[in-house]
């Protein structure tokens, strides 16, 4: 560790395990030294002077020393903030760190065969001339994975991994919302007795994309889309979550023009939705002068105010 | 969910190759997505937790899958009693009252000589 602040001990210069006389004796000592009184205009023995009786407030009570010594608190007296791992451990994604295998509910097993056949709590179908004393069903397991949003339009296979060597296969359906959870049936704990098991219970999470928006069944997407191919029309290539298709812009299109892909929203297998393509003019580099030239020309005889609708606020 | 370039930000004294190095042991299981890397909420207390046994109580890398296993061990009997103890609440009361009955006190040490 690098040097930090001084411990109290230090401070008053004796040892962690000095007896109460002794730092009361080490307090008296460096108080006589180091009073103000005694050093008028020192500061620096002011200093000390202060952290000397900081040091001996604390380490003359006892119960303050004891919390001092196990970490509790810190030279000033205040609560060291802990973190802590446990309830993470054992929360519901802590199954993840959990041995599996050779020590799961085997040793609840264990505990009851430990009742023997004294036990007399609840038996399960079977009865209690099967010889098997207790049954009951695994537990559910809870875990979190997060998929790409064009997983959650598709559909997909993921495999997530659990433990070294350990993993489930996770089918996503196509359409599959942010933050759904998915059950996997017998995917949990064991049961005990030869009852049945738990379930997994997986948490997706749909990371957002850059272009694509979901809107229901249906996917947004702005495209933008340059002067000369909305005024003359064009044939331009669009993104969808199954990939490239290509798509004719009518002549005399704007900003704002909403074109529908058919089937290219959510890929659900009856009734796929649609991709909607809103089209966004970019005049492209500035300051052309030719550009420039002929709209001088053009504008005065094509007379439009695009902010009609704005002047009566 | 954060990822690594995140994490290492967030925690003040871990390096980048420290890090690696505990991922590919499979001392922290992060999420994989594409090619990175995303750690849950469990997977930075377990960093953290990591961080701890390594740097303040000075366990190196060979003792350190010892006492990662042994403290996996302990919470997942944590787990597994937490279950046996739900698992009684929900039995009727008569039930319950006769496993306190039952239940030898603390200091009765006659069931293990």
């Amino acid at each position: 560790m690098a040097t930090q602040t001084q411990t109290p001990y230090q401070i008053l210069g004796v040892k962690p395990d000095a007896s109460a006389d002794e730092i009361r004796k080490a307090y008296r000592k460096l108080a006589k030294q180091l009073h103000p009184d005694l050093n008028p205009g020192k500061p620096e023995a002011e200093a000390r002077f202060k952290s000397v009786t900081a040091a001996y407030d604390l380490l003359s009570d006892p119960e303050k020393r004891a919390r001092y010594d196990r970490g509790e608190i810190d030279e000033s007296g205040a609560e060291r903030p802990r973190y802590s791992y446990r309830p993470h451990a054992e929360g519901a994604e802590g199954w993840k760190y959990q041995p599996q295998g050779e020590m799961d509910l085997g040793d609840l097993e264990d505990l009851f065969a430990a009742f023997g056949s004294g036990a007399r709590g609840r038996r399960g179908p079977g009865g209690a001339g099967s010889g098997q004393g207790f049954r009951a069903r695994g537990g559910d397991r809870s875990y979190a994975m997060t998929i790409d949003f064009t997983e959650a339009a598709n559909g997909a296979k993921k495999r997530l991994s659990l433990a070294p060597d350990q993993w489930l296969d996770v089918t996503i359906p196509a359409g599959l919302e942010d933050g759904q959870v998915l059950r996997l049936k017998g995917k949990g704990g064991p049961g005990f007795g030869g009852d049945e098991p738990g379930d997994a219970l997986i948490e997706v999470h749909v990371a957002p994309h850059p272009l694509f928006r979901r809107d229901g069944d249906d996917i947004r997407i702005e495209l933008p889309v340059s002067l000369a191919e909305a005024v003359l029309g064009a044939r331009v290539t669009v993104p969808t979550v199954t990939g490239l298709v290509t798509m004719t812009i009518p002549k005399g299109s704007d900003t704002g023009t909403v074109l529908r892909l058919r089937g290219k929203g959510i890929q659900r297998r009856r009734n796929p939705g649609d991709e909607y393509v809103t089209l966004k003019v970019a005049i492209g580099p500035g300051n052309d002068a030719e550009l420039a030239e002929f709209i001088e020309k053009w504008a005065p005889w094509h007379p439009f105010d695009p902010r009609q609708g704005m002047s009566s606020v | 969910m954060i990822a690594f370039d995140e994490l290492l930000s967030r925690l003040g004294g871990l390096d980048r190759t420290e890090l690696q190095h505990w991922v590919e042991n499979r001392w922290v299981l992060p999420e994989q997505h594409g090619d990175a890397w995303l750690f849950h909420e469990v997977d930075v207390a377990r960093v953290e937790l990591i961080l701890e046994i390594r740097h303040e109580y000075a366990i190196d890398d060979e003792a350190l899958p010892l006492v990662l296993g042994l403290l996996d061990q302990v919470y997942g009997l944590r787990r597994q009693l937490r279950r046996l103890c739900d698992a009684l609440a929900a039995q009727p009361p008569e039930v319950q009252d006769a496993v306190r009955r039952t239940l030898p006190p603390k200091d009765d040490k006659s069931r293990f000589n």
